[in-house]
């Protein structure tokens, strides 16, 4: 059986992945292209005994170097030279659509064009001459409705049919770039394919394009294949390019640009025709946006949005998620009930159940962010927020789009860290992106709540609500500071251009937000999956081993028999009055011994020696257990110092008797509560994050957040400690 | 036709026409992507809430420019 493979390029908005998602019926498969946090989905179609492997490529403008998205496209082009390359046109900005398919055709790979949303190309009047848009390009040209799937069929069987006929060497569209370009091109050209540069992959026209444009990729490409003819071609295109600034005042690259949308114009010119009067016709969407992005009305409706998706994603997913809690620790019973006690109970109980109950704990709420966040995203008003948000943003080196990350991850205290840092997806911009990653999870999310409220509890009784504004304004504060910091130290640079197309509202299609849903969240369940319950088995360990020595438990046994058996006594004598209060002995002695026993952990270890270093912060080794806990989960914070503080489990959402215990520590002052309260604000994320942060961007970058943060933690935490030992 | 002006100094709704474009590097290669090179008609059609940046309109399409990267670019009115 044969099998052709088909590339499917095209602008950011063009309905791609909605045309995709119609022809291979949504069964396809989402990964990462190499290398990169660019998403690459395939899918393979049966098209009249041919197999065809349809590949996404990234929603791209054009083919430069500058982007990760342009790079990969064109990369896959020039080395997994597909059999042809199918571009989706947004039909009604077919100019610009074009700009693409030109530079795709500069490669010579065979065409085919799909002119999509035709539906609102008909609706505005507008009128396309398909037939004459194929001759003057030379490509077959199929007109498409992605949201109804309307000739999908036609475009594939375009696609196999193009594929065919054009086998075998590509051949690169000639146009003339002007007097001053031409003929130094033309020159190139010989000399590279004379000497054979890179032809295996592209055509020499191309690579000699490149070299007058500057492109970094091919000029080093070109360089390591042969290094003297790249010296001379970019000689070539070093004086060509000074002849040019001096006469035209233009760089070549922006002459090229200049010649192709000529070249487009001249097409447009006879395939378009406009209705008349349309130019004063105010568009809906325009209309829409006097509302939407108006000057008072817009940023409160943007907030009323906002707090929707808040809202929305943590009431409505608060419900699954307690349906799944409520499973794990019913399916946690049942194995503790049938298994007998020892390590290996513990293990499964302790490890894996909550651990893996820990993980799709969160599915609910990702499913339910990402069911809005791609409405929105589909609808066009996704790009509005980033419109009216950007100057704010920019101040601190951040993009108007890392609004969604911020509130998601508990802008609004409660939130959770782990879709939020998935929620950056929508950035595309990578400085700005790596950014809000970061700083993201310093939020107040649902897990930190609680220990904000036991520490507020124990040293502000009385001014809960005012702590928790506070702490939610510094948690604002500290991310958008430490982003300003990092877009001057480590990802500095130039702030990514805000030129962005702001698309025509839509009205979403339930098939495609579902899709989209689904596809993140089953990524996140089966990827992060894996890597989180190995993490997850290790903090069990650590917080397990060694076990307290067999003589130390022997002796918590007698002491434990002598009450019993005084209990006993005690009930035989009728003393009802006692017995309480013996049993009250017996479960301190109990609290007692898990103190000891986590003291003797890997983990209590680890808090032992740290005190040596958080002493200055005023964390005593109990506070410390219950941070390295943390890094597990924030809600073990509240139950580890519980038990750290004999005290047993505690109910993180009833934590009186842990705020009394602490109030009343003579070691934990109430500069320590303020010193605890910034430090597990802003120290390294929950490992689920880190997981999930790594996903998004690299793992060296998730440990540098992890070390960076717990650093920044540390220093401020000892900054406030000092401080506020003297005045309070 | 009138004299040429910074496109940042347009006002909401002025019917323009591009003279030049003097960015380079990445700032000019995506402007000039989006299809804004000499000759395009454009008009600005709106202004964020905080006035930067502002949303202009090509025959086709709506994008949205930072008044930094708008410096880059002059323009001329277009008359009717």
């Amino acid at each position: 059986m044969q099998k052709i493979t088909a590339a499917i390029a095209g602008n950011p908005n063009c309905g791609k992945t909605t045309l995709f998602n119609a022809i291979t019926g949504a069964r396809h498969h989402v990964g990462n292209w190499p290398g990169v946090t660019v998403e690459k989905k395939t899918g393979i179609v049966k098209h009249q005994g041919t197999d065809v492997e349809l590949v996404d490529l990234p929603g791209t403008y054009s083919l430069t170097a500058y982007t990760q998205e342009e790079l990969v496209a064109r990369n896959f082009l020039a080395e997994e030279r597909p059999e042809v390359v199918v571009d989706v046109l947004n039909a009604g900005a077919l100019e610009r659509n074009l700009y693409l398919a030109v530079q795709i055709k500069e490669m010579g790979v065979p065409l085919v064009l799909a002119l999509n949303m035709m539906d609102e190309v008909r609706r505005s009047g507008k009128e396309i001459d398909t037939e004459r848009l194929s001759e003057l390009t030379g490509c077959p040209v199929v007109e498409t409705v992605g949201r109804t799937g309307e000739g999908k069929g036609d475009l594939l069987a375009a696609a196999a049919r193009h594929a065919n006929e054009n086998q075998g060497d590509w051949e690169s569209l000639r146009i003339s770039y002007g007097p001053d370009l031409d003929p130094v091109l033309e020159e190139m050209e010989s000399m590279i394919a004379e000497a054979g540069l890179l032809t295996d992959l592209v055509p020499a026209r191309w690579t000699g394009i490149k070299y007058l444009e500057h492109d970094e990729d091919v000029v080093l490409k070109g360089r390591m294949a042969d290094s003297e003819l790249s010296q001379r071609l970019e000689k070539m295109a070093a004086k060509v390019a000074e002849h040019t600034k001096k006469t035209l005042n233009a760089e070549p690259d922006a002459i090229i640009a200049d010649y192709r949308y000529g070249f487009i114009a001249g097409i447009v010119k006879h395939v378009v025709r406009y209705p008349v009067l349309d130019e004063d016709r105010i568009s809906m969407s325009d209309n829409i946006d006097r509302f939407l992005t108006h000057k008072f009305l817009g940023p409160i409706i943007m907030l009323g949005v906002i707090y929707m998706i808040y809202k929305v994603t943590f009431t409505v997913g608060e419900i699954p998620m307690g349906w799944l809690e409520a499973f794990f620790g019913w399916l946690g019973d049942t194995v503790s009930g049938i298994m007998p006690e020892g390590l290996l109970k513990s293990l499964i109980v302790s490890g894996i159940i909550d651990g893996v109950g820990g993980v799709l704990g969160f599915v609910p709420l990702i499913m339910f962010m990402f069911l809005m966040i791609s409405a929105l995203e589909d609808s066009g008003y996704v790009a509005r927020m980033a419109y009216m948000l950007d100057r704010v943003f920019r101040t601190f080196g951040l993009h108007g789009t890392s609004v969604l990350p911020f509130i998601v991850s508990g802008g609004i205290a409660g939130g959770c860290a782990v879709p939020g840092v998935m929620s950056a997806r929508a950035l595309r911009s990578p400085r700005e992106k790596l950014a809000t990653l970061f700083v993201a999870p310093y939020m107040t999310c649902g897990a930190k709540v609680p220990v904000f409220l036991m520490l507020a509890a124990a040293f502000f009784p009385k001014e809960g609500a005012g702590v928790m504004l506070t702490i939610t304004l510094t948690a604002w504060a500290m991310a958008l500071i430490v982003a300003r910091i990092l877009r001057w130290t480590v990802i500095k640079g130039e702030s990514t251009p805000f030129v962005m197309e702001l698309p025509p509202y839509r009205i979403p299609t339930l098939r495609g937000v579902l899709i989209h849903t689904w596809e993140r969240t089953w990524e996140y369940a089966r990827k992060a999956g894996t890597v989180i319950l190995g993490i997850s088995i290790l903090l069990w360990a650590l917080m397990t081993f060694p076990q307290m020595p067999q003589d130390r438990v022997e002796a918590y046994e007698t002491q434990r028999a002598e009450i019993a058996q005084k209990i006993e006594t005690v009930e035989a004598s009728g003393a009802q009055n006692q017995v309480a209060e013996l049993e009250s002995r017996i479960e301190t002695l109990e609290n007692e011994q898990a103190e000891e026993a986590l003291r003797g952990t890997f983990a209590g270890q680890i808090g032992t020696a740290l005190e040596g270093v958080t002493k200055w912060a005023g964390f005593n080794w109990r506070v410390n257990i219950a941070l390295v806990g943390g890094f597990a989960a924030k809600e073990v914070i509240v139950s580890t110092m519980g038990t750290a503080y004999s005290l047993g489990e505690v109910d993180p959402e009833e934590a009186r008797p842990l705020a009394e215990r602490l109030s009343t520590d003579p070691g934990f002052s109430k500069a320590a509560g303020l010193a605890m309260i910034i430090f597990v604000l802003l120290y390294a994320p929950c490992f689920v994050t880190v997981v999930t942060m790594a996903r998004e961007s690299s793992w060296s970058w998730a440990m540098f957040s992890v070390i960076g943060s717990t650093a920044l933690a540390y220093g401020l935490a000892v900054v406030v400690y000092q401080v506020a030992r003297n005045f309070v | 036709m009138g004299k040429a002006f910074c496109l940042r100094e347009a006002g909401v709704n002025q019917k323009l026409k591009i003279v030049t474009v003097s960015a380079q590097g990445e700032l000019g290669r995506r402007i000039r992507d989006m299809g804004l090179i000499p000759g395009t008609e454009v008009k600005v059609i709106g202004k964020a809430p905080l006035k930067d940046p502002v949303a202009l309109r090509l025959k086709d399409f709506t994008l949205t420019l930072r008044n930094s990267e708008a410096d880059h670019i002059t323009v001329e009115p277009l008359e009717d």
